[in-house]
């Protein structure tokens, strides 16, 4: 005869299997959902790399200069993968809702290309440029916040110029000249006043 | 018996067991919240943090005649915090260090122990607030390091950081004034008549130990030490005009005389190099040429008198300088939208036309580069402003964003080095750009005293460096009255009359120039 203690035991576990198996289904419809909600974020910065504090400088429109923000972020190896991080990490700031210094969705770094020892020249999509607001402020901003951003993270950048869809272009958006190369430490000094 | 109660005590340990590998290990977390980022107000005072991690401004504000700060904007930069509020209390956890906090009381519990701050915590739209003056004794409580907090300047220092600056000044002729700091650093330097000036916006440069440093030499006389709002200030005063150049490391800067500038001053006995005083209160609306210069000329009353130049001393006895004014954009280039229909290229012109006159009756010649809406290239407002050897160039342009004005120098490109007498293009004004700063700061100080929020700064902006005369550009943004100032005549008409009374007060250094 079954003792009845074990009856009991296999009758409560049948019920746990059950209930966990209720729960368990219960569970992965919430993740499915949180798997959806996490899609409609941000592009996340790539895995890859180990992560480090870097420094970004960061345009603030009202108080008319630049604010250094520390930020842990994981960063390629490569210098080139190392810069086009940093710029998207610091676009990313800009096109939060209510951004100190916003600039327009769209916006986006096509590239950065190291073509000699001490200059980089980052390459901006038309959107970036199209859809910048029109003012000297506004506009030496943004370069000030590039420029000083790369040199101060990636070592060894001196000089930068900056193209709109590979080509070169007068004004970012009517003002910031981007017909020259931008010396990072004149544009240090300034101070991104 | 024995029998049975082994599979019993078998059963519920299995139950057990699967209970707890199958119980989530912890309710599926929320995505952490991105901190509600703070949109920056255009309040003016800010606190500066200095830390071996981050360097960092943030606004102050004023609540019941006291000075806050946002608790969650101060730690975020320092380490890992999150905070959860419901409207009347706030927690708060920086790295393992738990917090509570209530608002209106002055009480708050920090890691288990009781903190009392000297006003009451705030909470504005689930911002935590702390007063100013409880920083000293409040992050100790987090960050477990000393914290060096100077109030009245809004400068907070964590932990060893700080640099301290040192002068070494060498007596010869020229006299050369070494001065060396423990770190690199990047201050915005500017120089205005009998004074340079350091400001440190970002290097936790402290005090040399003295706010003022007498140097026993009659060319660079003194030096002196300030801090306010947030910024270190390092103004070195001279009886010559004085300029700077950085070691490579950036921890030692030269100040030197500007080769081949005259001094009056120079042939004064030391009783007539006037006191450092004396230049500050010439500058705003005087002949701020320097405390060996004359002291201020009234502009004339009349159009076209001369009696300001007449009264001057000899190195201003030029002919009627050239002013060249330009409306910036024109034509199919209309500038920034600063409405729907407004485009900066109307409101520029009206502008220029107002500083024309305020110009022309204080003895100005003034060139306008368009008076009408036409197509001028960058490089044909330059030749026009080059080859009219003009003594002062001053574009004019507007913004909607932003209150008051700003002044721009020119921010030179890496190119551009001159050969013999010619300059290179895109760096013509490089000779030319110390004057032009001068101009800036003055016509900032002249904006300053006639109650226009007015700033300073340098940008990259044609043709600014292709004019090889003093050149700066102003920025128009509207007054307390909005957008709709940009186009009232009584704004602008305030504006051009300060710039007018600026370009006067250094018209002797455009007499140099030309």
């Amino acid at each position: 005869m079954i003792p009845r203690a074990l009856l009991i035991g296999v009758a409560v576990l049948l019920v746990v299997v059950i209930a966990m198996g209720i729960y368990l289904r219960h569970m992965r419809h919430q993740a499915s959902e949180l798997d959806y909600s996490s899609d409609t974020l941000p592009v996340a910065p790539p895995a890859s790399g180990p992560t480090e504090t870097v420094t970004l400088y960061v345009a603030d429109d009202a108080a008319g200069m630049l604010r250094a923000r520390a930020a842990q972020i994981p960063l390629p190896g490569g210098r080139q993968q190392r810069a086009e991080e940093l710029l998207r990490t610091l676009l990313r700031i800009y096109q939060q809702p209510g951004a100190a210094h916003p600039l327009a969705p769209a916006a986006d770094i096509r590239g950065i290309y190291m073509v000699d020892p001490g200059a980089a020249v980052i390459d901006l999509n038309a959107a970036f440029a199209d859809q910048h607001r029109s003012g000297i402020l506004s506009e030496q901003l943004t370069v000030n916040s590039l420029v000083e951003t790369l040199a101060v993270n990636v070592p060894g950048i001196q000089r930068v110029n900056i193209l709109v869809e590979g080509k070169p272009r007068d004004t970012l958006a009517g003002h910031a000249d981007l017909t020259q190369w931008f010396d990072a430490l004149t544009i240090m000094q300034a101070g991104g006043q | 018996m024995r029998w049975s109660s082994k599979p019993r005590a078998l059963a519920i340990l299995l139950a057990s067991a699967t209970l707890l590998s199958a119980a989530p290990s912890g309710a599926p977390s929320a995505l952490p919240a991105a901190p509600p980022s703070a949109l920056p107000s255009a309040e003016d005072k800010h606190i500066a943090v200095y830390s071996p991690v981050a360097i960092y401004n943030l606004p102050v504000l004023e609540r019941s005649g006291r000075e806050y700060v946002g608790l969650l904007e101060l730690l975020e930069p320092l380490g890992r915090v999150s905070t959860e509020t419901n409207g009347h209390s706030l927690k708060l956890r920086y790295n393992a260090i738990d917090a509570e906090f209530s608002a209106g009381k002055t009480r708050a519990k920090i890691h288990g122990r009781d903190f009392d701050f000297t006003a009451p915590f705030l909470i504005e739209n689930s911002r935590g607030l702390v007063p100013l003056a409880s920083l000293s004794a409040l992050l100790p409580r987090f960050l477990g390091a000393a914290v060096n907090f100077r109030e009245s300047a809004r400068r907070l220092f964590i932990g060893g950081v700080g640099i301290q600056p040192s002068f070494r000044l060498d007596a010869g002729n020229p006299p050369r004034l070494d001065l060396s700091f423990t770190a690199p650093v990047n201050p915005t330097i500017s120089t205005e008549p009998g004074k340079l000036r350091m400001v440190f916006k970002r290097d936790p440069v402290m005090s040399p130990g003295s706010q003022s440093i007498t140097f026993d030499n009659k060319v660079i006389t003194h030096a002196t030490f300030s801090e306010n709002n947030g910024d270190a200030e390092l103004d070195v005063s001279a009886n010559e005009p004085l300029m700077a150049s950085f070691s490579g490391d950036r921890r030692t800067i030269v100040i030197s005389i500007v080769p081949g500038s005259t001094s009056i001053g120079s042939s004064t006995n030391s009783t007539n190099a006037a006191s450092p005083s004396q230049s500050e209160s010439a500058t705003p609306g005087g002949a701020a040429a320097g405390p060996q210069n004359p002291p201020p000329t009234s502009p004339p009353a009349n159009p076209g008198s001369d009696n300001a130049s007449a009264n001057a001393s000899p190195a201003s006895n030029f002919h009627r300088p050239l002013a060249v004014v330009d409306p910036a954009h024109g034509g199919d280039e209309r500038g920034a939208a600063l409405t729907d229909k407004l485009a900066e290229k109307e409101v520029t012109l009206g502008f220029a036309r107002l500083l024309r006159h305020e110009l022309e009756i204080r003895g100005f010649a003034v060139a306008l580069l368009r008076d009408s809406d036409i197509n001028l290239t960058l490089d044909q407002r330059a030749a026009a402003a080059n080859v009219g050897r003009a003594g002062i160039y001053i574009s004019l342009h507007a913004v909607s964003q932003g209150t008051g004005a700003r002044v721009y120098t020119a921010l030179l490109p890496v190119e551009g080095e001159s050969k013999g007498v010619f300059h290179a293009w895109n760096a013509a004004q490089a000779p030319a750009l110390q004057i032009s700063r001068i101009v800036s700061a003055a016509i900032v100080a002249e904006l300053q005293t006639k109650d226009f929020p007015a700033q300073k700064s340098s940008a990259s902006l044609r043709p600014l460096n292709n004019v090889f005369m003093p050149a700066v550009a102003v920025e128009l943004a509207p007054g307390p009255d909005g957008i709709a100032d940009l186009t009232s005549a009584n704004y602008q008409q305030r504006a051009a009359a300060a710039i007018a009374d600026a370009v006067v007060s250094v018209r002797d250094r455009l007499g140099v120039q030309q």
